[in-house]
């Protein structure tokens, strides 16, 4: 077994639902920054921020994955990530910490699952207590493909 | 690409522009040395350049130009026109190339020998023509390295010109670029001797000054600017949120090293705008030469002259009006200016001019395009508009010069009568308007017929900072770009405030002096709330204050309506996010001084969307309120003094011109005081006894007209002009005025122009002491009809005093459209002789309808004959009165109501 084969995660927690995002697309890690709302916007877009300068459209990651709203979100973390030189900001519930897994150990990802899930999920690891879903960014980020109006 | 090879073609594209413009200043001036010596030098240096980097297509070219320049610098040529274009496509020719050479990084594969064949031919003349065959055949078997193909095709190269044009044309790609180089070789070898090696020295010499100038200035990547600009704009936020919380501990330590820091910013801020900006000559420089070859085409004497090239600008902005530019030039030169015999016949100088300036103002640059030229053809915009179906006669009517003058910036309009290849293609002014409409500027024209025209462009200085007005609705806050905003309304349904939001049906309008402006509410567009919100916050939001943006998108003018109006900001326009693209409402987003994220709103979206319901709605507003309007309509007033101390008003609309008289031309005529004014004798007349005429010095009077009469009322002094509403107070009991009004918080007398033409030409002033006025609980509804908005104006004012409601109409169509949208009316007043629908015709078709066959008509003329009153009475007119004749208007009207009233 070689190095190459090993792949660094941050962890991220949605709704005790545990995800890897793999670490070099991670940017940044940001805690209560303001948001401006967008009206018109697609749903998962919370709004945009100000980020040492740049403009971060944030991603309600709930939203995305269509999954209940938290009551109050006044943890207001997020995680930055970069796509075709655009930086999004995700919004999550928690970040975990950083896992170093082995490629081959990545599971296909079981058919049952709903389709939204299915088409951001990257695969499966099987983690000593429980699952770590890897988030695809670029599937994630494809919302006008993947559009939510009737949400 | 090569980094030697990007240099080189940077270099060289700089040199090209700048020997183009050189050429241009020699042909007008071939005695001026120091420009040949400045081109020679500069095609030297390609020449030298391209053997370095092994480009020998390009090589030759510059060469045989190079040979043709060195001719004309030693005086053996003199400089013609034709020297000079044919140098100019050397120089074209040159630009092809680096073109090609910029996109492949080769050199195109391609064929100069007809070109260098001319320029040679031109260089050596004759004799270097013999003297190149001569060479070729002497010196080949000495050579022996020149194969046969290759004196073939230097055959064909140096014979091409002087075998006139069916030899020139050689096919392309038939002679590789060796054969060429070698055809040019050979062709070139008996040129030596008129060359003296030793003026090449000296030329060396200068090149490697030339250099260490240009060595002061270093070539930037524009991404790299872009890149600083951005770290500035966020040094510039962080400073500002150092020194909010400095302020809050009020004597600091940091206070002075902070105060450092903010200036330092600031002029790091402001030099970096400056290495973004660049001379509008770079937009320019390609001008003289598009103005030459154009005078060339045209057969036109044409100058160009330039002011305040050295104007700067950003960057991205000149990209932009460098096309629109041109376009316009290229238009003065081929429509605006006439052919050297016409100008000769309308007594102008032969040659054409046409003025290019630039320059700064209040944060805009304004650029001036001005011809002297034969200025725009009214009439024949006015026949194009009409073919071209723009608009119809009647309205055309209606407009002013300026208006007419406007339509050639109208999609779908070209007044060329032939298309040229020069302009004239239908894609025209409007897009020049429209491209330089985008940037956020403005487009002005004025022009005198047979004297030329003027464009005014007025652009802003950058478009990476705009100024913004920051708005909040619904809790967010946005930003709109201040160049579309008109103006801010304040409104108020607790009636402290004149403006009011109305609603039509579901549409909400606002009146806005003579305008009824369609509103749009930004939280709905925005979708702000959700609808059960809505219908709950509509009646709160009702009686609170709202603020309204009025916004103009290109000829569509409406409101936005929003919560609050804070201050303008400058702002740094930062593009929006690809997942948020589809949003036509945005433009962008920017980043405020207080560091939250905003949202600017593109007018032109909002435009848009709102255009179903805008739209839609708009014609049915203006209908339903036509009526309503005319109650509140606010009059352009002319305030002067003219004895007593009140001032006096009078309805602009009414005085022809303000004169000032000098009191010495005054003469006396059958009594009165009359002027000759515009070849006429103009009557002079005083409102009352008090106004004193000067003794000496000038007198201001004011000239009132109308088709046939002109008369001058001396006034004291004229004080302003203001808008206001004419409500007549109180009804004059003196002659010569109407009655009295507040005017701006002043009692203020209307005069009634009315009795002063009748004063003047009283034909049939009766001077009668009836007082026509009789109170009446509620007001009598009166319908003016009369086609010149002299007499309506000058009625208007009258029959208000007389205590009626009064609406006009324009002519008999005018008026049944207000009877098809169910207006009624108690008398209606009708001139006789009108367009589209003349009097007769229009009492006939009320006699026959059933919606107001009851209502009186009352006839108004200027002539009465007993034919016409007997028509008259034919069709249906109720009575007939004379146009100047005010009292028997007024006491008709009285008797025919109460005649109908007491029928009923």
């Amino acid at each position: 077994m070689t190095v190459s084969n090993m792949q660094d995660y941050v962890t991220i927690i949605v709704a005790d639902q545990l995800f890897g995002i793999p670490v070099l697309e991670v940017h940044d890690v940001l805690r209560g920054l303001k948001l401006t709302k967008v009206p018109l916007a697609p749903v998962e877009v919370a709004g945009v921020l100000n980020l040492r300068g740049r403009i971060v459209t944030a991603i309600d990651l709930r939203k995305r994955l269509r999954l209940p709203q938290l009551e109050n979100y006044e943890n207001g973390l997020s995680i930055v990530v970069e796509h075709n030189g655009e930086p999004y900001s995700l919004m999550i519930d928690d970040v975990g910490e950083v896992l170093s897994l082995d490629k081959n150990e990545l599971q296909p990802t079981p058919v049952t699952l709903n389709a939204c899930w299915k088409d951001i999920s990257g695969g499966i690891y099987r983690l000593e207590n429980e699952l770590l879903v890897i988030l695809q960014i670029e599937r994630l980020l494809d919302i006008t493909a993947n559009s939510t109006i009737a949400a | 690409m090569d980094d030697l090879l990007s240099e080189f073609l940077t270099e060289t594209n700089e040199s090209i522009g700048i020997v183009d413009a050189s050429l241009v200043v020699l042909e007008q001036d071939p005695s001026d040395e120091s420009h040949i010596d400045g081109i020679f030098r500069l095609v030297h240096t390609i020449k030298g350049t391209c053997g370095f980097l092994a480009l020998p297509r390009l090589e030759a070219v510059a060469h045989a130009g190079e040979n043709v320049l060195g001719k004309i610098r030693d005086k053996e040529i003199t400089v013609t026109s034709d020297v000079v274009t044919l140098i100019l496509e050397a120089i074209d020719a040159i630009k092809g190339i680096l073109a090609a050479i910029e996109e492949t990084e080769k050199e195109p594969a391609g064929d100069d020998a007809d070109l260098i064949a001319r320029l040679n031919d031109l260089a050596f003349g004759e004799t270097a023509f013999e003297a190149a065959l001569a060479t070729q055949t002497g010196k080949e078997p000495s050579l022996g390295i020149v194969s046969e193909e290759d004196l073939e095709a230097a055959f064909r190269a140096a014979e091409g010109p002087n075998a006139g044009s069916a030899d020139k044309k050689i096919r392309p790609g038939e002679v590789s670029l060796e054969e060429l180089e070698a055809a040019f070789q050979a062709a070139e070898g008996p040129d030596d001797t008129p060359e003296p090696t030793a003026e090449k020295k000296p030329v060396a010499e200068k090149v490697t000054k030339e250099s260490s100038i240009a060595n002061q200035s270093i070539r930037v990547n524009v991404q790299m600017l872009e890149n600083l600009m951005t770290m500035v704009s966020e040094l510039v936020l962080t400073r500002n949120q150092l020194l909010q919380m400095v302020r809050g501990m009020g004597d600091s330590e940091f206070t002075v090293p902070l105060q450092r820091l903010s200036h330092v910013t600031t002029e790091l801020q402001e030099g970096l705008m400056k290495a973004r900006m660049q001379p509008i000559g770079n937009a320019w420089s390609k001008l003289p030469r598009i103005v030459r070859d154009l005078s060339h085409d045209l057969g036109k004497k044409i100058e160009l002259v330039m002011h305040g090239s050295e104007t700067e600008l950003d960057r991205q902005v000149l990209e932009l009006i460098k096309d629109p530019l041109t376009h316009m030039v290229r238009n003065s030169a081929d429509h605006g200016l006439e052919t050297p015999e016409d100008r000769v016949a309308a007594g102008k100088p032969e040659t054409g001019k046409i003025i290019l300036e630039a320059f700064h103002e209040g944060g805009h640059i304004i650029i001036k395009i001005t011809d002297d030229g034969r200025g725009l053809n009214g009439a024949k915009i006015k026949k194009k508009v009409i073919e071209n179906g723009l608009a119809s006669e009647a309205e055309l009517e209606d407009m002013g010069k300026q208006q007419i003058h406007n339509f050639i910036m109208r999609a779908g309009f070209s007044t060329a009568e032939k298309v040229t290849n020069v302009s004239g293609r239908g894609v025209g002014m409007d897009v020049v308007r429209s491209n330089i409409e985008k940037i956020g500027g403005t487009i002005a024209l004025t022009s005198e017929e047979g004297e030329g025209s003027t464009f005014t462009i007025k652009i802003p200085l950058t478009l990476a900072i705009v100024s913004a007005l920051i708005v909040e609705c619904g809790g967010e806050r946005f930003a709109i770009p201040q160049t579309s905003v008109l103006e801010l309304v304040r409104t108020s349904a607790e009636g402290n405030c004149n403006h009011f939001i109305e609603m039509i049906n579901e549409a909400a309008v606002l009146r806005l002096r003579d305008q009824l402006l369609p509103l749009v509410h930004l939280n709905e567009i925005l979708r702000l709330e959700t609808a059960a919100d809505e219908i709950a916050d509509q009646s709160n939001v009702k009686g609170a204050e709202e603020f309204i943006i009025v916004i103009q998108v290109a000829s569509f003018v409406f409101g936005i309506v929003v919560d609050r109006v804070f201050d303008t900001e400058e702002i740094v326009v930062k593009p929006i996010a690809p997942i948020l693209k589809n949003l036509a409402l945005f433009s962008g987003n920017t980043i405020l001084g207080d560091g939250s994220v905003i949202m600017i709103l593109d007018p032109n979206g909002i435009a848009a969307m709102s255009g179903d319901a805008v739209v839609g709605s708009g014609s049915s507003i203006k209908e339903e309120t036509t009526q309503a309007e005319v109650k509140e309509e606010k009059v352009a007033l002319l305030l002067f003094r003219a004895g007593g101390k009140n001032p006096k008003a009078v309805p602009l609309s009414l005085v022809a011109r303000l004169e000032e008289i000098d009191v010495d031309t005054i003469e006396v005529a059958n009594g009165r005081k009359v002027v000759q004014y515009r070849g006429k004798l103009m009557p002079l007349m005083t409102i009352d006894e008090d106004t004193k005429i000067n003794e000496q010095g000038r007198q201001a009077v004011l000239v009132f007209s109308d088709q046939d009469h002109t008369m001058g009322l001396v006034v004291d002094e004229i004080i302003d002009i203001v808008e206001d509403y004419l409500d007549i107070e109180i009804i004059s009991e003196g002659d010569g005025y109407v009655g009295s009004a507040i005017i701006r918080d002043k009692t203020t007398d209307i005069i009634d122009v009315g009795y002063c033409l009748q004063k003047c030409f009283g034909n049939s002033f009766s001077g009668s002491d009836v007082r026509p006025f009789d109170p009446v609980s509620e007001k009598q509804k009166v319908l003016l009809v009369d086609d010149s908005p002299f007499f309506r104006n000058m009625l208007v004012p009258l029959l208000k005093s007389a205590g009626y409601d009064v609406s006009t109409a324009e002519n008999g169509l005018d008026a049944l459209k207000k009877r098809d949208i169910g207006e009624h009316f108690d008398i209606i007043i009708s001139d006789i002789e009108m367009p589209e629908m003349d009097g007769f015709k229009f009492a006939e078709e009320i006699r026959g309808d059933d919606r107001w066959h009851e209502t009186p008509i009352v006839a108004l003329s200027s002539h009465t004959t007993q034919g016409d009153f007997d028509r008259g009475r034919a069709v249906g007119f109720s009575d007939y009165v004379a146009k100047f004749d005010r009292d028997s208007l007024i006491s008709t009207l009285s008797q025919t109501l109460k005649e109908c009233g007491s029928a009923k």
